[in-house]
């Protein structure tokens, strides 16, 4: 099978969204909208795909939008990044409330202010106690991957949850990547019919739906999101699982490279590790034992694949692309160092804050970071726990 | 890691240096090799400098940074000599191909070059009588060809052919004024 193509991140999950041809894409058309809706809507237009495209006023209709086609049956998309996000941040945690499966690429980008358009996790981050599954994506590849698996992962039954599927801003957004694309019948059985159990257009079994929610019952309802997100756990490995049969390329919750002897290891997201992967073949090369972390899902957060997969390691560098202004540190150090504390063997753990508002992550801060790491297994003493990383201070 | 070539190009916004780097991504991933083409995101406007890049490898590429080390620089804007910083972060051996009127020894004493290799075109000739108006991108694929010796020119210039044309498919004379601008450019490109 040769189905290797040479696309942006942009036109493959447009790609990925053409495929999967869902019944209806709410979308805000101008920026800070990426080309994934351009693209797309040129499928619409060319009659390429069957799907209702409803170009709205801003972000938070699009979401709203995108509730009312979900709520009402419809297997439902939508698309932003940035501010837009930021917009649509009311919206997203009514979606997952009323569990909607409704999947939406964010090529990840900086939060105004001060105002920036590039590479930042700012926007993503933001949501993470929003009750929406959050995926992330390495590459142009894992991005048109993720799309495809979201549809199945959202419309569980299991599940029923939003999905976010993140890729990193201009860097793998605009960038030409190679990756290998599905035929269209693989993704139309693969993602298969969306048959809702219960929709407001189902006339013969009326419901309603977002009703008010008081005391009585909105703890329940909250509990059972929760459950939901737990559920999604085991969905996103089978869903990954079965993915790999049909295109040899396997998902789970986190991917490990490098790490089965590691001493030393980095845990970071999106294009990022790809980066980190290059630099730990270099210092392999001259003896280091070093390794990679990457979660592929950041909610729910895979605390027990984290640590079984760094509880071998002596010191462990966690980097971020986002701020939490806690002044401890960065989101995912929180959750990683939270993940690891059961183990209480020791593993000394820091935080590097990197890449804010799109400052390139060069390869030499990465392997800096692997000779701190390497200073700290020496003696056995933590400098500093939060660091910033290619920063002018 | 196998062995990744990194290629910056330098212009100015409106002169198609993004075209060109995602242009020249899509042929060569055509050819079975592995690549990247990415621009630098500045403040986008006409005229501005700006940067685009390329990898490319037998292999899969990881690296999702930016080229600071490149083995080839191309130029599209003679004006960007002495200005830009063209030969920043550039090896020994490094190649630069410029698009301009002046000779190769010329250009190295307006860059203050002791080593690498020189090449230059006047690519802004070559657009303007074969595409009809100066737009030097795709001829300086051409002497990139040339150039770097890297690829074989009829494959690269059969697999250009239907790059442009799926992206002209209404408007032919584009496609054989850049195909020729490609032949005029892989054949003039100067050397020392």
């Amino acid at each position: 099978m040769n189905n290797r193509v040479a696309l942006t991140g942009n036109e493959a999950v447009a790609q990925a969204m053409k495929q999967i041809n869902p019944d209806v894409v709410a979308a805000y058309p101008i920026t800070p909208q990426t080309e994934i809706v351009q693209f797309f809507s040129n499928f619409v237009n060319n009659g390429q795909v069957d799907t209702e495209f409803v170009a709205v006023e801003s972000e938070h209709s699009a979401m709203s939008a995108a509730v009312g086609a979900a709520s009402a049956g419809a297997r439902t998309m939508t698309a932003t990044s940035s501010q837009g996000l930021a917009l649509m941040f009311e919206v997203v945690y009514i979606a997952s409330a009323m569990r909607l499966p409704i999947v939406f690429p964010v090529a990840n980008r900086a939060l105004s202010g001060p105002i920036n358009i590039h590479c930042d996790h700012s926007d993503a981050m933001g949501l993470t106690n929003s009750g929406v599954i959050q995926l992330f994506s390495e590459n142009a590849q894992e991005a048109y991957d993720n799309m495809i698996q979201a549809v199945r992962i959202a419309e569980h039954p299991d599940v029923l949850l939003p999905v976010m599927v993140n890729l990193d801003g201009f860097i793998t957004s605009h960038a030409l990547d190679i990756l290998e694309v599905l035929d269209d019948e693989t993704v139309k059985n693969f993602v298969g019919i969306y048959n809702p159990e219960e929709f407001l257009l189902d006339v013969k079994n009326p419901i309603s739906m977002g009703n008010l929610d008081m005391y009585d019952f909105y703890f329940e309802h909250r509990r059972q999101q929760v459950a939901a997100m737990e559920a999604a756990k085991k969905v996103i490995e089978d869903v990954g699982k079965e993915f790999e049969k049909v295109s040899g390329r396997p998902y789970g919750l986190i991917e490990t490279y490098k790490l089965d002897d590691a001493d030393m290891a980095v845990v970071l997201l999106n294009s990022a590790a790809g980066s980190a992967k290059g630099v730990v073949d270099e210092l392999r090369a001259k003896g280091m034992k070093v390794g990679v972390l990457k979660p592929r899902a950041f909610r729910p957060f895979p605390f027990e694949e984290i640590s079984t997969a760094l509880k071998g390691v002596k010191a462990v560098a966690v980097l971020d692309r986002a701020e939490t202004f806690s002044t401890l540190g960065g989101p995912m150090f929180a959750d990683v160092r939270a993940a690891l504390y059961d183990l209480k063997n020791d593993i000394k753990v820091i935080n590097y804050v990197y890449g804010l508002g799109g400052r390139d992550l060069r390869l030499e801060d990465v392997e800096q970071v692997f000779n701190e790491l390497d200073e700290i297994v020496k003696s056995g003493k933590t400098d500093k726990v939060v660091n910033y990383l290619g920063l002018r201070e | 890691m196998a062995k990744v070539l990194e290629i910056r190009w330098h212009g100015r916004g409106g002169q198609g240096a993004k075209t060109a780097a995602l242009m020249l991504a899509e042929v060569v991933a055509e050819m079975g090799k592995y690549v990247q083409g990415f621009p630098e995101y500045g403040p986008e406007r006409m005229g501005a400098p700006i940067l685009a890049f390329n990898r490319i490898s037998d292999e899969k590429i990881h690296i999702h940074s930016n080229v600071v080390n490149p083995e080839i620089v191309i130029v599209l804007d003679a004006t960007l000599l002495g200005k830009a910083k063209i030969t920043q972060g550039v090896g020994e051996d490094g190649i630069y191909i410029i698009n301009t009127t002046k000779t190769p020894s010329e250009v190295r004493e307006l860059l203050g070059l002791d080593d690498g290799k020189l090449f230059t075109v006047d690519a802004n000739q070559i657009s303007l009588e074969t595409i009809g108006r100066v737009i030097p991108n795709t001829p300086l694929m051409g002497a990139f060809v040339k150039a770097t010796n890297l690829l074989p020119f009829d494959e690269f210039f059969d697999k250009v052919r239907g790059q442009l044309s799926k992206k002209f498919k209404s408007k032919p004379e584009v496609i054989e004024g850049n195909l020729e601008a490609i032949k005029r450019a892989y054949q003039e490109v100067k050397s020392e």
